[in-house]
């Protein structure tokens, strides 16, 4: 089986986000960058199909500026045969990172394209769904667990009314939940292995995609702001200041 | 005018509640119809028919749409689009898993979670799990986007909206198909919906010590939660676990038992409305946010409470 899957580059879950001074966007210079981590588990799923016993090729692709081997390198570390850059130097929407994902999808002759539910950058939600569309297969979004036989996929989805069964036909496109799997560690000689495994890169124009039209965003602002509220002595105390704000 | 087609969400012939957030932002945007996809459509058509501001419901009956599968509701919706300037659906997990499915067939970018309309075309959304918000300006044509249910309240009931039946005509895959749905297992009331979440930490110590915080949030009604410290010590499962690679919640009351206040928690409750913080060590982040805290012992402080409800 040959499996895509997606490594997103974005700031790391730990970091306090700011916004830059102008108020252009968000300040990355300087901060800690992680893979995202809905992405690092289904590098980790791709890893999992593999160990049992479903022979595949895994592919870790990213789209970015060069920074972003950063990352590929991770997957790679993890386990992933093969990385795939494809660069781009402005801000890539969820459309156009389909369309390049659609496009290496077929000339990569996946039968299984493995991405995060959504990035924890823009937050977005939309990518794997998108490719499944452009691409005419089926999705399987918000992934717990999954499982093949017989050319099918099953694939249990966290919805909101609880869980979902599903079962598609591969190829197929399925987004990864936080409850699918635990990634693994990355260890230091693995670190050092994955130096030498290929990394190749490609430009946007390589694809020959036309660029979409896109979401300007037009400013960038903190939310109204949580300020510390006072400090209560005991819990009947705390029962009253409850019963003054009407929420018991 | 704007023309806005908002597509509802529905379960066993019952309307979702998010359906009447999303009209309730449509509303702000322009006329509003209402469509609803199932195989016997007439009780959910009747329910939208309510929603205060729905000018018509368009009612699509086809036993393909039996079950809400984003591969086979999105060529309908692309069809049944046409004409209309904006395209919205809630961003639960249905609108989620559908609507960018539906933007890709119509090559249109979407704009996720709306939380505030600035005018037809402009719109702000939050990023980095709400840290930052940003305005965002579709472009020029039909605009697509799904309506964060947490910033819009729902519309009232009293309308009486003409239902028509629709047809559409669109090529149906069989890719995919429909098993089962396995529905929450826990009383308790769904973590992410809930308006009172008990949540516990690393403080809690252990998997069995938990019972002090399910005890507590039975008897207030509420969903039980997590921080990611105690879901990874093994003190309960994945699927509790609030911040911002966890869920992300805005309950009326959340109650934060033993928990620090990593910023990844933070940001997973930063919308709740009161957030009361119990923890011995004075100097916890969590009291920073927290509009009451108690210094206390969360084994001697959450019982007393129960004794006080």
């Amino acid at each position: 089986m040959k499996i895509l899957v997606g490594v997103k580059r974005v700031i790391d879950y730990n970091v306090r986000v700011q916004i830059k001074k102008d108020g252009s966007g968000v300040e990355t210079a300087g901060v800690k960058m992680s893979v995202n981590p809905f992405d690092e588990i289904a590098v980790e799923e791709a890893l999992r199909i593999r160990e049992g016993g479903i022979d595949s090729e895994i592919v870790a692709v990213s789209i970015g500026t060069k920074d972003a081997q950063q990352q590929l390198r991770t997957a790679l570390a993890m386990g992933a045969d093969r990385a795939i850059l494809v660069e781009a130097d402005s801000e890539v929407q969820p459309l156009d990172a389909a369309k390049i994902f659609h496009k290496l999808a077929e000339e990569e002759n996946a039968d299984l394209v493995l991405l995060g539910k959504q990035a924890i950058d823009d937050d977005a939600n939309q990518t794997g769904q998108m490719l499944a569309a452009l691409w005419g297969r089926p999705q399987a979004t918000f992934t717990s667990e999954l499982n093949f036989a017989d050319g099918k996929a099953k694939a249990l989805r966290e919805v909101d009314a609880g869980l979902e069964l599903i079962e598609v036909d591969l190829p197929a496109v399925v987004t990864t939940d936080l409850r699918l799997n635990e990634p693994r560690f990355v260890k230091m000689p693995d670190i050092m292995k994955a130096k030498r495994k290929p990394l190749d890169t490609k430009a946007m124009a390589d694809l020959g995609i036309s660029a979409s039209a896109k979401l300007e965003t037009t400013a960038f602002e903190p939310p109204a702001g949580r300020t510390a509220g006072s400090k209560v002595e005991d819990v009947p105390a705390l029962i009253a200041a409850l019963k003054d704000k009407g929420v018991l | 005018m704007s023309q806005v087609l908002v597509i509802a969400e529905h379960l066993n012939g019952q309307l979702n509640n998010s359906t009447a957030k999303a009209v309730n932002c449509a509303a702000q945007i322009g006329d509003v119809h209402v469509a609803v996809f199932s195989d016997s459509p007439a009780a959910v058509a009747e329910q939208a028919a309510q929603i205060d501001g729905v000018s018509k419901v368009l009612s699509v009956e086809n036993v393909a749409n039996s079950n809400a599968l984003a591969a086979t509701l999105a060529p309908q919706i692309a069809a049944l689009s046409d004409g209309y300037s904006h395209l919205l659906m809630p961003s639960t997990t249905f609108g989620k898993d559908v609507l960018p499915r539906v933007a890709a067939l119509l090559d249109r970018p979407q704009i996720s979670d709306i939380m505030e309309v600035i005018d037809a075309q402009t719109f702000k959304r939050p990023i980095y799990a709400g840290n930052v918000i940003t305005t965002v300006k579709a472009p020029e044509g039909l605009v697509v986007g799904t309506v964060r249910t947490a910033s819009f309240k729902a519309a009232g009931t009293g309308g009486s909206a003409a239902v028509d039946a629709a047809t559409v005509s669109a090529d149906l895959p069989s890719h995919t198909r429909f098993v089962e749905l396995q529905a929450a297992a826990s009383e308790r009331p769904d973590l992410q919906s809930a308006e009172r979440v008990v949540s516990g930490g690393r403080g809690v110590g252990s998997e069995e010590n938990f019972k002090v915080i399910y005890s507590l949030a039975d008897k207030l009604g509420a969903a039980a939660g997590a921080s990611r410290a105690a879901v990874d010590a093994g003190f309960c499962p994945n699927d509790m676990q609030v911040g911002q690679t966890g869920k992300i919640i805005a309950p009326g009351l959340y109650i934060a038992a033993g928990i620090s206040g990593a910023i990844q928690h933070i940001t997973g409750i930063k919308d709740a409305g009161v957030i009361v913080a119990i923890n011995k060590d004075p100097d916890a982040p969590i009291f920073e946010v927290a509009d009451i805290g108690l210094v206390a012992d969360l084994f001697e402080a959450l019982p007393e409470i129960e004794k006080h409800l």
